[in-house]
């Protein structure tokens, strides 16, 4: 082994040992600084021969190149460690929770109002709204509901001073809106409305979703399916059973009462769900719309109902109490 | 209503299983609520006879019993009951019966004497008759006849939810008249049966009041005896429709009415003067019915009288002085027709409401008065004796409903259904709804039966088609009609932002009762003067309220005392107006927050949420509608007078913010600081649409100032200085530290700002900039003594 070869395996072995930057750089100074070993050997070249000198210089390149290679790839090997460590220093517990605010909810009484909303939307109704402290006369009269009929006993209602009562459905904007509109008119009138009936089953204020749609054509058929694909939609069920039963409002005619099984197959049970009907003939008339060439339907809905069905939630009194338990779980 | 099976069988040959027939029934909108079983099932229980009894040698109160179930043999039954006695037709359970409850009868030995059996009492076998002692069956009951076939206790009961306009099913005729059309079956039924009179006594009758009561008839039966109770068929059938049996004349006018429909009314003879009136009360006249309560009657009250007084309220109840007793040995029966307007509501005016005037109110058949007498007198002299006199009918028909004939459109029919239905089927419909169609041109012709009082329109009819058609048949279609895009509705878009603002900051949503007591109320809006409700659920919920911040404070007691020690909740609902302008409804959004900042978690301190907390909450509302408010200090009788501000939005009052007054805090049963604001949703319902402005390419320049000023100066005066004497190029404003405390004089803070400008078209230089913030700083001397700060 030359000289040389000893000295690039001493250097290319100091260089690999080298623990630290400063010791590399120690290295690097010992063999290639200015008064560095390679760097006395490339200074000797003059004293050979001039015929042996360009051999003799491309021995001395190839061993500094070597000794570079091996500082080089030390100090890599070095920054790359350390580069390691200190990612390593920075390591978190990822598991650990967010920081910061926490989102709350929304009611869900105010979801399902809000689904509701958005599936008829989508089928080109309209939000309206009327007052919830109202006359006798959009309650009830227009609605062909005399007074003394006996359906007024079907909706015990909350009177207050000067012949004005809460509303006892939603029904009193149809007669605001007919009153004021020309159709075709497709609207949804969601609200609180108020009966005076306070037990498990019964809360004094609830809400209600009314829907009418008055057109030159509108048949109980297309009430039907319409309500059919509504149901369908808000209970994300494409085969959910319904059924349409007789039933009666002073203000639709023929008026239906609409189930949907609920449950199993096998094991389940009818559950109503909304009323409906062909809007009575006299409740165009009292707005001033021609029957014989318009007619309509309507329907109100539950939003209670339907949000107890599509939840599972067992008791009504959950929804005003306001317990941040039971909100939470809709969120 | 509820009704019998069994005695609906009388009127129609119903095939088929109950379940079916209730199936039927709610498909045709008589809607099925439920159907019971009219007993509990027993086995091995037998009509028998005593037919002797003997002293127990043993016990006193025992006795042995011979008794004969037709089997050939006497059992030896021993039994304890007081009524036992020779010649009595009893239930009788044999050894292997099994009684209600699954409690078996065996042989026994009692006291030492063999007991093949037991003698059965009502309540041992579960059937709701009265009585003491052992069931004491009619002395024809047959012997040997298996006790549920003789009672027909497999019987169902099925309760019907009938509609109001579908008065005519509130008796078993109506509901087989139904079944019978439904099914397509002829109607049977036990006929009209006419009772001779054996006596000529009548009494007079005064129609004074024809437009209220237009037909009433009426019949003496002199002669009965009413001391007894009625057979035990009329009872279990009464009961199974659920009317209590009372004494045999009374069961009679129940069990009529509840066969025909026709409410019926019985007198006692002796108590009546002279002949008898439909008329209208008197002033001041008053009226104790049968029920003990005492009715001042009201002039539109229709009354049957005699001669001199009230004898009851037509069509509600009857009177006490004139009602049967047992010592009632001549009867007056009354079956009338009362005009179902004339008696709406009448009922309910004296908060009551009778089997009577449920039906009447709804309409009872007019021409069925006669007939329902005819039943009754029937029945009474079957089961009480006694002679009949004549009927004595009154009609003024000019007042009867009318029947007029109502034409249907087939054309309308398919219009209103949506479906084409076979002409033959309509007519067959119409045919078995007793509608007697004729042919016309374009439809039919009918003319409703008058016991139906809720057809009248052509929609009526177009209604009975669909529902026999079956709402089943009917195809579902999909509604046609224009692509027209409605104008977005601004409120509704409103509440739904405001909604996803608040949850996104952590709030939840409630939603409180818009009626509230009166007292909460008062304490947060002393000013208000709330709409109150005439008829309250409870005090607790009496008023209208005029702010939503007693609901959420009542919710955030609720929860604290379920332990959530951090409680955000908000609510958009409406409040209402004053009294007399109630309707005048208006939407707000409220927010509460109590508790620490942040929900518990690692890494962040955890301090209560204060005035700050929940104003960056409101102002993230209002920034998600562009809405530039002021926070104005002022005081509001709910607020801490220190920590409370008016919201303000283009100069109008919206709004408050502050902290619960802590005078408050023990009203509401709450005991940490509660941040409350409320704000009206009309400010945020009209938001403006955004117009852009041109993004300056030139840089922007910044120079924070730091001044001193007393204590008092606001915030607000500070940054408003400012904004009006900076020049145009002034594009933000920062408050950013506000400082008291050493090295600042007592009595004043040191405020810092940072002012950002930027111009449209040029670079601004610094000595612009410079000049522009000194003139600034000079103002702020100039209007609040502010200095800046070395």
């Amino acid at each position: 082994m030359s000289e040389l070869d000893a000295i690039v395996e001493a250097a290319v072995a100091e260089a690999t040992n080298a623990n630290d930057k400063a010791a590399l750089e120690a290295v690097r100074l010992q063999y290639m600084g200015r008064k560095g070993v390679l760097t006395e050997q490339l200074k000797s070249l003059g004293k050979l021969p001039p015929e042996e000198r360009p051999a003799a210089g491309q021995r001395i390149n190839d061993a500094k190149e070597k000794v570079t290679g091996a500082i080089e790839g030390r100090r890599a090997a070095l920054e790359q460690s350390a580069l390691e460590a200190a990612l390593s220093a920075e390591r978190i517990d990822v598991t650990l929770p967010g920081r910061g605010q926490q989102r709350g909810g929304l009611h869900p009484i105010s979801a399902t109002m809000q689904r509701i909303e958005d599936l008829l939307g989508s089928a080109g109704f309209e939000i309206a709204t009327g007052p919830e402290i109202e006359d006798d006369f959009h309650n009830f009269e227009a609605l062909n509901i005399p007074p003394a009929h006996p359906a007024r006993a079907m909706q015990d209602t909350f009177y207050l001073p000067g012949g004005m009562l809460l509303r006892t459905h939603t029904s009193n904007v149809q007669i605001r809106v007919m009153s004021n509109r020309k159709p075709p008119l497709r609207i949804i009138a969601p609200g609180r409305v108020y009966r005076c009936d306070y037990d498990q089953t019964h809360s004094p204020m609830f809400h209600q979703v009314e829907g009418l749609l008055v057109d030159e054509v509108s048949t109980f058929a297309d009430l039907k399916g319409l309500l059919v694909s509504f149901m369908r939609a808000f209970f994300e069920q494409p085969d959910l059973r319904m059924r349409f039963r007789p039933s009666y409002f002073p203000f639709t005619e023929p008026s239906a009462e609409v189930d949907i099984w609920f449950g199993e197959a096998g094991n389940g049970r009818w559950m109503e769900v909304l009323g409906c009907g062909m809007v009575h003939p006299a409740v165009l008339q009292n707005v001033g719309i021609d029957s014989e060439r318009y007619s309509g339907f309507a329907f109100g809905m539950g939003v209670e109902r339907l949000t107890m069905l599509r939840h599972g939630i067992a008791d009504l009194r959950a929804f005003y109490e306001n317990d941040l338990q039971f909100l939470r779980q809709f969120a | 209503m509820k009704f019998s099976v069994e005695w609906l069988k009388d009127w129609v040959a119903v095939p088929g299983s109950v379940d079916e027939l209730a199936e039927r029934l709610t498909m045709a909108g008589l809607e099925v609520e439920g159907i019971e079983s009219a007993a509990p099932v027993t086995s091995g229980v037998f009509v028998g006879s005593v037919v002797d009894v003997q002293p127990h040698p043993n016990a006193d109160r025992l006795r042995v019993c011979q008794v004969d179930t037709g089997a050939g043999e006497l059992h030896q039954i021993v039994c304890g009951a007081p009524n036992v006695r020779p010649g009595l037709r009893v239930a009788a359970a044999l050894p292997g019966a099994v009684l209600p409850g699954d409690f078996k009868i065996g042989k026994a030995k009692l006291r030492g004497v063999e007991s093949g059996g037991m003698l059965c009492s009502a309540d041992e076998l579960k059937l709701d008759i009265e009585g003491d002692g052992l069931l004491e069956l009619p002395a024809d009951a047959p012997v040997g006849m298996a006790l549920p076939d003789y009672l027909k206790l497999n019987d169902s009961i099925i309760e019907l939810n009938v509609t109001p306009n579908r008065g005519d099913c509130l008796g078993i005729l109506g509901i087989a008249r139904e079944v019978a059309a439904n099914y397509r079956l002829p109607l049977a039924g036990p006929g009209l049966v006419n009772v001779e009179s054996g006596i000529s006594d009548t009494l007079p009758i005064t129609l004074s009041a024809p437009e209220a009561c237009p037909r009433f008839a009426g019949r003496i039966v002199r002669g009965i005896n009413a001391d007894q109770a009625s057979p035990l068929w009329m009872q279990e059938r009464l009961r199974r429709c659920g009317i209590r049996p009372i004494s045999v004349v009374v069961d009679i006018t129940n069990y009529v009415m509840l066969e025909l429909g026709q409410p019926m009314h019985a007198y006692d003879m002796r108590l009546i003067d002279g002949g008898i009136h439909a008329r209208y009360a008197r002033p001041n006249e008053c009226l104790e019915l049968l029920d003990g309560q005492q009715l001042a009657l009201n002039p539109q009250t229709l009354v049957i009288a005699d001669d001199r007084k009230a004898l009851g309220a037509a069509g509600i109840m009857g009177g006490k002085a004139s009602g049967i007793s047992t010592s009632t040995t001549d009867v007056f029966l009354e079956s009338a027709f009362f005009a179902p307007l004339q008696l709406a509501g009448e009922a309910r005016r004296y908060r009551m409401h009778t089997d009577a005037s449920h039906r009447f109110e709804r309409g009872v058949d007019f021409s069925g008065q006669r007939r329902a007498l005819e039943r009754a007198t029937e029945l009474v002299v079957k089961l009480c004796g006694g002679q009949a006199g004549p009927i004595v009918e009154q009609i003024v028909d000019e007042h009867l409903p009318a029947r007029n004939s109502i034409d249907v459109r087939q054309s309308r029919v398919t219009q209103i259904i949506g479906c084409s239905i076979d002409a033959a089927e309509i007519d067959q419909i119409l045919s078995h709804l007793g509608l007697t169609p004729e042919r016309t041109p374009d439809g039919w012709r009918v003319i409703p039966g008058p016991a139906r009082f809720d057809l009248t329109l052509e929609i009526d009819i177009i209604e009975e088609i669909a529902r026999l058609y079956g709402y089943d048949a009917i195809p579902s279609a999909v509604p046609r009609g224009g692509l027209n895009i409605g104008m977005a509705n601004g409120a509704s878009d409103a509440d739904r932002r405001v909604r996803d603002v608040l949850v996104d900051r952590g709030f939840y949503e409630a939603i409180t009762y818009s009626f509230i007591d009166s007292e909460s109320n008062l304490r947060i809006d002393p000013a208000s003067n709330p709409e109150q409700l005439l008829n309250p659920i409870s005090a607790e919920m009496a008023i209208m309220r005029t702010t939503i911040w007693p609901g959420l404070l009542k919710a955030a007691r609720h929860n604290r005392n379920r332990q959530h020690e951090r409680v955000r909740l908000f609510e958009v609902g409406p409040v209402y107006g004053n009294a007399g302008a109630g309707s005048a409804q208006s939407t707000l959004v409220a927010g509460l927050a109590c508790g620490p900042v942040y929900p518990l978690q690692w890494g962040a301190s955890s301090s209560a949420a204060d005035f700050f907390d929940l104003k960056a909450d409101l102002e993230s509302v209002l920034q998600a509608f562009g809405c530039d408010a002021a926070f104005v200090p002022a005081t509001h009788p709910a607020l801490h007078p220190g920590q409370s501000a008016r919201i303000e939005i283009y100069g109008k009052s919206v709004g408050w913010i502050g902290s619960l007054h802590p005078g408050l805090r023990g009203e509401f049963d709450l005991d940490q600081p509660v941040m409350l604001f409320e704000l009206d949703m009309s400010v945020l319902q009209q938001r403006p649409v955004a117009k852009a402005r041109a993004v300056s390419p030139y840089p922007s320049v910044r120079r924070d100032i730091n001044v001193v000023v007393h204590d008092g100066v606001t915030a607000a005066a500070i940054l408003a200085t400012i904004r009006q004497r900076a020049p145009a190029q002034l594009r933000d404003l920062q408050l950013f530290d506000v400082y008291r405390g050493q090295g600042i004089e007592s009595g004043k803070k040191s405020v810092t700002l940072g002012l950002i400008f930027q111009a449209s078209s040029s670079t601004l230089t610094d000595a612009y900039v410079d000049e522009t913030v000194g003139s600034i700083v000079a103002g702020l001397g100039d209007e609040l003594g502010a200095v800046l700060r070395a």
